[in-house]
């Protein structure tokens, strides 16, 4: 299980890597003049490609902080056990609803 | 030498305890060692510490010497500290303490069995001698690492055991990964499984602290980046 979780972490610091770079290069870009949020849910609305990258940052991060917080907090905290990892796998959860909703609404609504 | 005294302040007690001063003479070549030895024939017969080889043979008088593990046998005062500046002596961090400068080892010594760092030679051993050619990735790999005397300095050194003692430790992944790389051995995939937990080879940060201090310039962390790699591949192919 550590072995996975270790590999997972890697994996999706790697797409983290990536999409941090992309993430900040497009906001330096698209906002050298000024951008109103019409502006942006004019580009984002209907997107697939956006939407894709999006969804993909948003599964990294999902799965890349919980794994990482639980090792500080396993280093840092006596919390060891089960309850450590139910706690930690509820927090996966909510980043990835609370992430995929905000792709969602700028994707589509 | 211009400075003819060398003050020390030794730790005196076990977890709780207190540091005493003494004042020696300061003399040219003395190590670490020799002032602790001093002190215990000449000034407190009731300090204790231990050694055995005094030439960097045995690891058994590791300490912390102004908040660095050292071999005490092999390291001149000349070298840690300046004239006119105190000796500071600690017992080696990240050990239960038994008296003043002394540790209890156990612990230490049951990690490696926890992270099976003993030779495994199969239900059959081999009838013949093994033919391990020296050059071979394989044998230079486990050659990098198999000169460890199991001292503590890099258990002392490491804040991962400070943060987790549960955590297996440089000297003991350092000998899994000489195992793991020992063709004659039988027990990798075990052993594999053994070093592969939240306290085992993925908790290392990588902090190098093991490398740094490691007086025979072992370096445990390239060790448990090894056995991180074999974990991985393992678990890539389906094994826990």
């Amino acid at each position: 299980m550590t072995a996975i979780l270790f590999l997972a972490q890697r994996a999706t610091a790697f797409v983290l890597a990536f999409a941090v770079a992309v993430h900040l290069g497009t906001i330096l870009y698209a906002v050298r003049g000024g951008l109103s949020a019409a502006e942006i849910l004019g580009r984002t609305h209907g997107n697939i490609a956006f939407a894709l990258f999006y969804g993909l940052f948003v599964i990294a991060v999902a799965i890349h902080a919980p794994i990482g917080l639980r090792n500080v907090l396993r280093e840092w905290t006596a919390r060891r056990g089960r309850s450590l990892d139910a706690a930690l796998a509820l927090f996966s959860l909510l980043l990835l609803t609370l992430g995929l909703r905000a792709v969602f609404a700028v994707f589509g609504a | 030498m211009t400075d003819s005294t060398l003050q020390v302040d030794i730790w005196r007690g076990t977890d709780t305890g207190q540091f005493q001063g003494f004042v020696l003479p300061r003399r040219e070549h003395q190590t670490v060692l020799d002032v602790v030895t001093e002190i215990q024939r000449e000034h407190d017969a009731t300090l204790s510490y231990r050694f055995a080889c005094r030439v960097g043979m045995c690891g058994s008088c590791a300490m912390v010497v102004n908040g660095r593990p050292r071999w005490t046998c092999r390291t001149r005062v000349r070298d840690v500290i300046a004239n006119g500046e105190k000796l500071r002596l600690e017992p080696l961090r990240n050990f239960v303490v038994v008296k003043d400068l002394a540790v209890e080892m156990t612990q230490f010594f049951d990690k490696w069995k926890n992270a099976q760092g003993y030779f495994e030679p199969g239900p059959q051993p081999q009838a013949d001698f093994a033919v391990v050619p020296p050059a071979t990735p394989e044998r230079q790999a486990a050659d990098a690492g198999i000169e460890c005397i199991g001292c503590g300095v890099c258990y002392s050194a490491c804040d991962v055991v400070a943060w987790d003692s549960d955590y297996l430790g440089p000297a003991a992944l350092n000998r899994a990964w000489t195992l793991v790389n020992d063709v004659r051995d039988q027990g990798n995939a075990t052993r594999v499984e053994a070093v592969s937990h939240s306290s085992g080879c993925q908790a290392c940060h990588t902090h190098m602290s093991c490398t740094q201090f490691c007086p025979k310039v072992i370096a445990p962390t390239y060790s448990i980046a090894g056995l991180k790699r074999a974990v991985l591949r393992r678990s890539l192919r389906g094994a826990p």
